[in-house]
């Protein structure tokens, strides 16, 4: 079943920088899908969309439909706060927030206005584990975030997103920061997590774009070249733009 | 050769620091020896009397109760107006203001505002506040006055400590589903606060010390009873400095420079809380 709909989805930034043209994609619910593609081809502008968090940008034209759910997003009458907790995103340097590590992952919830301890508590517990990484750090909770390494941190980035049970997971080059270990551990709960949420994944290598992808699109100068089911695209691409970058002809 | 012209190398290098050096400890000296003057000086004058007791004897005798108070209240009636305000238009122009014509016009304001000599925001408040609102000569009147010269420095430091707060925490708190204001509120200011506060307290220390600004608009030369009301004049310690120091013939120099003494020591506190404040924020500070 498809989740996400984008219809003719065009945008340009004020300073000229990223920019879509004419997207037409269908994202299917529980499957991992990459946006892959050189530097400055519009995955991160497409991310940044379906949660609307170019709202913070100069954006200087949009055009064209994202329907999640069969809601359009991109209505100015859309409840943008409630949209992002629906649709979490990983961002690829962690950013813990200045804070515990209880209180990065609670502090979703509290801002929507969840007070509870106990349903606070729970959602720490479920989350982490869910992010694969209650086991590392169950007893330093209340330590600050950023006594943290790179990699729990990134997973405790992830358990914060999760926390608010979102039913879309955005992650922008989740990966980019960390070793061979801890990106491991990373892909590995993306396999978990892709059985409750839609993940929408920008990898950080071509290599991890195929260990991971169930579909996968191929963005090139804003444009979306080629999209397909994973195994075809990265073993039988049907344009020779994207076989060119997939061997490392560019890019 | 080589080994010649390194051991040279070595010796400017030396020279060189050296130099800083006596410079660094050159800009140290006065202000050890204006605190150091003014102690040994003014420390005999200093007794419970001095300080909780009234002048008499034309200020010749006596304490400076009254001035100690009245700048207190001076400096709490600036805090009053300077730093709700200043806070807020620092929030505005670092978290809201878009980069535009009338932003640019806010901020050259603001520069020019710290420029103004104080005399001149004397004047302005004599005009506005004691003469064209009528509240006469009074704590309110210079309190206001006060704030208006502080504002800019409470405006530029508050800024200034709400653009250091990393842009990426905004980001994040605004895709978790925060608003702009609840990540401003629990998040930016709450990082900014030390910073916030130790520009509200530079700001405040310097209304502290100001003479010419309340010279026309509250500060009175000699009260007999401590100010009850916003609207009475008040003594002050800078101005109560001036006066005892320039007009009242056959002034004992202890009683002037134990008033210095005071007034140093009120201004320095201040700048040491300040102080405080900001190491202690820099050794918890995550980011």
């Amino acid at each position: 079943m498809n989740k996400i709909s984008i219809q003719n989805l065009s945008l340009q930034y004020a300073d000229g920088a990223e920019s879509l043209r004419g997207i037409n994609m269908e994202i299917p619910q529980n499957a991992v899908t990459v946006l892959f593609g050189p530097a400055g081809g519009g995955k991160s502008t497409l991310l940044r969309c379906l949660n609307r968090l170019n709202d913070l940008t100069d954006v200087k034209t949009s055009s064209g439909s994202i329907f999640i759910d069969g809601e359009d997003i991109l209505s100015p009458n859309i409840d943008v706060t409630a949209l992002r907790r629906k649709v979490g995103m990983v961002f690829a340097r962690p950013v813990p927030l200045p804070m515990s590590i209880r209180e990065n992952v609670t502090y979703g919830l509290e801002v929507s206005g969840e007070k509870r301890r106990s349903k606070l508590d729970e959602a720490v517990e479920r989350s982490l584990k869910l992010a694969a990484i209650w086991d590392e750090i169950k007893d330093r909770l209340d330590e600050p975030a950023v006594a943290l390494s790179g990699g729990q941190q990134q997973r405790v980035c992830l358990a914060r997103v999760l926390a608010l049970q979102p039913e879309i997971i955005l992650l922008d080059e989740p990966t980019s920061g960390l070793d061979p270990i801890s990106t491991g551990k990373v892909e590995e709960a993306l396999q978990e997590l892709k059985k409750e949420f839609t993940v929408i994944l920008v990898p950080h290598s071509v290599q991890q774009a195929a260990r991971t992808a169930d579909y996968a699109a191929f963005f090139l100068s804003g444009q979306l070249i080629e999209y397909n089911v994973g195994k075809s695209i990265f073993t039988a691409p049907k344009e020779k733009k994207t076989e060119d970058y997939i061997m490392g002809r560019f890019g | 050769m080589t080994k010649i012209f390194s051991r040279n190398r070595y010796l400017v290098q030396r020279v060189g620091f050296a130099l800083i050096t006596l410079m660094a400890l050159a800009t140290v000296t006065p202000i050890i020896g204006v605190i150091a003057f003014i102690l040994l000086k003014g420390g005999s004058a200093i007794s419970w009397q001095f300080l909780s007791g009234f002048p008499f004897d034309g200020m010749r005798a006596g304490g400076i109760l009254p001035a100690i108070v009245g700048t207190l209240y001076l400096t709490v009636g600036t805090a009053v107006f300077s730093v709700p305000l200043g806070i807020a238009a620092a929030i505005y122009l670092s978290e809201y203001a878009k980069d535009n014509q009338w932003t640019r016009l806010i901020r050259l304001a603001i520069i020019n505002l710290a420029g103004i000599p104080s005399v001149v925001y004397g004047l302005f408040g004599l005009g506005l506040f004691v003469l064209f609102l009528k509240f006469g000569t009074s704590i309110l009147a210079a309190s206001l006055t006060l704030s208006i010269m502080t504002l800019p420095v409470i405006i530029s430091t508050a800024e200034e400590a709400l653009r250091a707060v990393p842009q990426s925490f905004r980001t994040v708190s605004i895709s978790l589903g925060a608003t702009r204001w609840e990540t401003i509120r629990r998040i930016v200011l709450k990082e900014a606060l030390p910073g916030i506060l130790t520009g509200v307290i530079l700001g405040l220390e310097r209304a502290a010390g100001e003479t010419a600004p309340i010279l026309f608009t509250g500060a009175a030369f000699f009260l007999p009873r401590l100010p009850n009301s916003p609207f009475d004049a008040t003594m002050a310690l800078p101005y109560h400095l001036f006066v005892i120091s320039t007009q009242v013939p056959e002034m004992p120099v202890q009683i002037q420079y134990g008033t210095a003494l005071v007034l140093l020591v009120f201004v320095l506190t201040m700048n040491l809380t300040a102080t405080v404040i900001r190491s202690r924020a820099r050794a918890k500070r995550q980011w």
